[in-house]
């Protein structure tokens, strides 16, 4: 059953990325990573990343991407124009790819030891109240110093996209 | 053909994290909208974040979750700083395609 819902959600996610660089249009791209978040929330679960699941669909589905199209709607992005590519590019480059892929997954099967089956409910410990504990105790510095990052982003942001007054 | 295995192998997620990794390298090196080039980035930290918490599965802790939520918390940042370069150069340039905004190559 785990197996299924896996292979279903990863090629669900697989046919959105690879949608995501065939597509023209840059909403068309930015809804395909919306399908590819997606999926992935429900791998995090698989793997028992409750808290992870969630924060990857308010995050990354909800926040980042409504920025994205936000963007997109606002600067009225068209379809791009094709590229007149290299020809050993065009036509070695999609081979050249599934060859990368196929040395990966082939270094992960074999050379590494085997590994076991993810069982939905073995991992416990990512619910928000172990997430949290681990947080607040052991990277709490770190946490903090992301504070500071986030206020410089949007300080650096207001920065840069206000109206020049001259 | 074999059986299929009651919970899927460990390996299969981060093959799966692998295959995405090189489409989003794929959509970076490929597209030419700078906003394109953009979600290519974000594919590539996903993929990242699948393996984080796969091998955090598999060690039974969950520093991998707090690393990827540190992941997405960067990504957010770069997101609004990304973005808001983007709206000055389109704001000075009038274009979206990577390959126009060339002043600095000489």
């Amino acid at each position: 059953m785990d197996a299924i819902l896996f292979l279903i959600f990863a090629a669900f996610a697989v046919a959105c990325a690879v949608n995501l660089v065939l597509q023209k249009h840059p909403i068309s791209s930015a809804l395909s990573l919306v399908g590819v978040m997606g999926s992935l929330a429900v791998l995090y679960l698989l793997l028992g990343g409750e808290f992870i699941a969630m924060a990857q669909l308010i995050v990354y589905a909800g926040a980042i991407m409504v920025l994205f199209i936000f963007v997109i709607m606002l600067l009225n992005a068209g379809s791009e124009t094709r590229a007149k590519r290299h020809l050993w590019a065009s036509y070695a480059g999609i081979p050249m790819i599934a060859a990368m892929i196929a040395i990966a997954a082939y270094i992960v099967q074999h050379a590494l030891p085997p590994t076991e089956e993810v069982r939905f409910g073995a991992f416990q410990h990512g619910n928000a109240y172990d997430i949290g504990e681990k947080l607040f105790k052991v990277y709490v510095l770190p946490f903090e110093v992301t504070s500071i990052l986030v206020l410089v982003a949007i300080l650096g942001a207001i920065v840069l996209a206000r109206k020049e007054v001259s | 053909m074999p059986a299929l295995p009651q919970g899927a192998p460990l390996s299969w997620y981060l093959i799966l994290s692998g295959i995405l990794f090189a489409l989003g390298v794929a959509g970076f090196l490929f597209r030419r909208n700078i906003i394109t080039v953009f979600m290519s980035i974000e594919l590539m930290l996903n993929a990242v974040n699948l393996s984080f918490i796969a091998f955090s599965y598999k060690l039974g802790q969950n520093d991998g979750h707090i690393f990827s939520f540190f992941v997405m918390v960067v990504a957010a940042a770069e997101a609004a700083v990304g973005l808001a370069i983007i709206l000055t150069v389109f704001k000075n340039r009038q274009t979206l395609e990577i390959d126009e905004v060339s002043s600095l190559k000489n």
